[in-house]
């Protein structure tokens, strides 16, 4: 294997830790906010580190660039949608409590 | 076993379980999320089988514009206050229903293991007259050149639901505009995402149709990516929807289905219906994809956005 | 196992399946969302059966015929779910129910 396919199984692999790690903090933390939060960092992260990975194994310039986009898009979109969520559910329950009956 | 065999039996498997959320989840909004995670699945499944373009389409159109239709159909009916759970159904019928599914499912299987190997089906003959038809991507080709004819009619199927949603508008707000009031914060982070994507979104959709003659992309991507962004300034709060009398509006809806028919009759003169001079493929089949996107963006757009709620 | 079945025909044998599992949800729930999520589970299951069958092999891609009808396929399933939307919620606002055997009959309507 070639130095380029060491550093995309690397990065990847790293990633998918990230992942995993913020599947996990939507699954255990205790109230809403703190999932969100957990979920949206990690996974942007981990999305980063996959995007890095994978420009490794692109031949041509212009390919990188888009996967440079993609990662932007996909953190912008991910960034402007949790504010989103957090506002509403802020304003629809002040004490975090009744987010946990719905799951 | 190869790696990749494991990969595609664990995305079947994936494919299957999100399925069955989006089918048996108790919560609706939740079967709703799934049904999206599903249509992402079958994206992949088709990269998987190296169709990209129909994975294009099924990660916009299929999990993206269809979930934004069910999502906004679960709020309005939220809205109007509709109890969402009834009595569950009896049980002859489930038995009924599990039996009629099976039989269908084994039948489809033994039909599925039944096809002899090493079919090339219609690949080879596109194939050899691709060459003559101007464009390079054999998905393209078939679409808006050896099955324009299905193509012409999809395009007007479309215009076609857009007029049976608007006939659904109550004669008081006859000709007005589709859609609820958008009540966004002027300084928000979604009036500021409404005004950073559109213009992205408005590259990246031209640069899918035009790179749909030679790489995998096209008129109905490239005219989901277009509706969404319509959606999002809509949803952003700068720009209201137009009403449907409008003139503009209409022209536009109507231009691309109208422009490949004048193109398809026009063929009529060079030896068929929808037949194109050689020498000119490439560039009739791009002026009507052009056109073609912007109707179908437009479509879209007014698809998602629904029936007509407000006076003009 | 590789011998016995290939990854086309494993989605293939996918589709199938959910063919199946659509069917059972659209006759088994009664709420009208529900069927339309049935509904286009089973068309998306109708598409894989006919694309993955038209998978020519490592690096050669897929049949383009197929890809094309079932490109227009998901199109037209995308406008007949927006139509079928706009019903239900038409049905919602007139009587106040997403399911059918709760809607007054057609005989009984006023008008």
């Amino acid at each position: 294997m070639s130095v380029a396919d060491i550093l995309t199984v690397l990065l990847v692999s790293v990633g998918l830790v990230f992942f995993l790690a913020g599947s996990v903090g939507l699954l255990r933390f205790p109230d809403f906010h703190s999932r969100l939060h957990a979920l949206t960092k990690a996974d942007n992260l981990g999305l980063g580190l996959i995007a890095l990975g994978v420009a490794f194994q692109v031949a041509e310039p212009f390919g990188i660039v888009k996967l440079v986009l993609v990662w932007f898009l996909a953190v912008l979109a991910a960034a402007s949608v949790a504010q989103l969520i957090a506002r509403s559910a802020l304003d629809r329950l002040p004490d975090g409590k009744e987010a946990d009956k719905r799951g | 076993m190869s790696a990749a065999f494991l990969l595609d039996a664990g995305l079947c498997l994936l494919i299957l379980a999100a399925a069955l959320l989006a089918m048996a989840g108790r919560d609706l909004f939740g079967a709703i999320a799934f049904f999206i995670v599903y249509g992402i699945m079958i994206a992949l499944a088709w990269v998987r089988l190296e169709a990209v373009d129909v994975a294009l389409a099924e990660a916009a159109i299929g999990a993206g514009l269809t979930g934004v239709l069910l999502i906004g159909a679960w709020a309005m009916l939220n809205r109007l206050g509709v109890p969402e759970d009834h009595k569950p159904a009896a049980g002859w019928l489930r038995l009924v229903a599990g039996s009629a599914s099976g039989a269908i499912t084994i039948i489809l299987v033994a039909a599925v293991m039944a096809l002899p190997a090493g079919r090339e089906g219609l690949a080879p003959m596109v194939a050899e007259e691709l060459a003559d038809h101007g464009v390079s991507n054999p998905v393209t080709g078939v679409l808006l050149d050896f099955r324009a004819y299905d193509t012409l009619m999809e395009s007007i199927v479309l215009v076609v639901a857009l007029v049976a949603v608007w006939a659904l508008t109550p004669p008081a707000v006859w000709g007005g505009v589709p859609g609820l009031r958008q009540h966004t914060r002027p300084d928000g982070v979604l009036a500021m995402f409404g005004r950073l994507l559109p213009p992205i979104g408005l590259v990246v959709g031209v640069y899918l149709v035009w790179a749909g003659s030679s790489q995998p992309g096209g008129a109905f991507q490239a005219g989901t990516v277009l509706a969404a962004v319509w959606l999002l300034v809509v949803m952003a709060g700068i720009h209201d929807e137009p009403p449907v009398s409008s003139r503009l509006l209409r022209t536009v809806l109507v231009a691309g289905p109208a422009l490949f028919l004048a193109i398809g009759i026009a063929g009529l003169g060079v030896g068929a219906l929808l037949a194109y001079p050689a020498e000119y493929a490439y560039a009739l089949i791009l002026l009507i994809e052009f056109t073609l996107t912007f109707s179908i963006a437009a479509t879209l757009a007014l698809l998602v956005a629904g029936r007509v709620r407000r006076a003009p | 196992m590789t011998g016995i079945i290939d990854s086309a025909t494993l989605f293939a044998l996918t589709g199938c399946a959910l063919i199946g599992l659509g069917l059972y949800g659209f006759i088994v729930h009664a709420h009208l969302l529900r069927r339309i999520l049935a509904f286009n589970v089973i068309g998306s299951g109708i598409f894989l059966v006919f694309g993955a069958l038209g998978y020519l092999g490592t690096g050669q891609g897929t049949d383009p015929v197929p890809q094309a009808l079932i490109i227009t396929g998901i199109v037209v399933a995308l406008s007949l779910t927006a139509f079928a939307i706009a019903l239900a919620i038409k049905l919602a606002e007139e009587e106040k129910t997403a399911f059918l055997d709760d809607a007054t009959p057609t005989e009984e309507r006023p008008e």
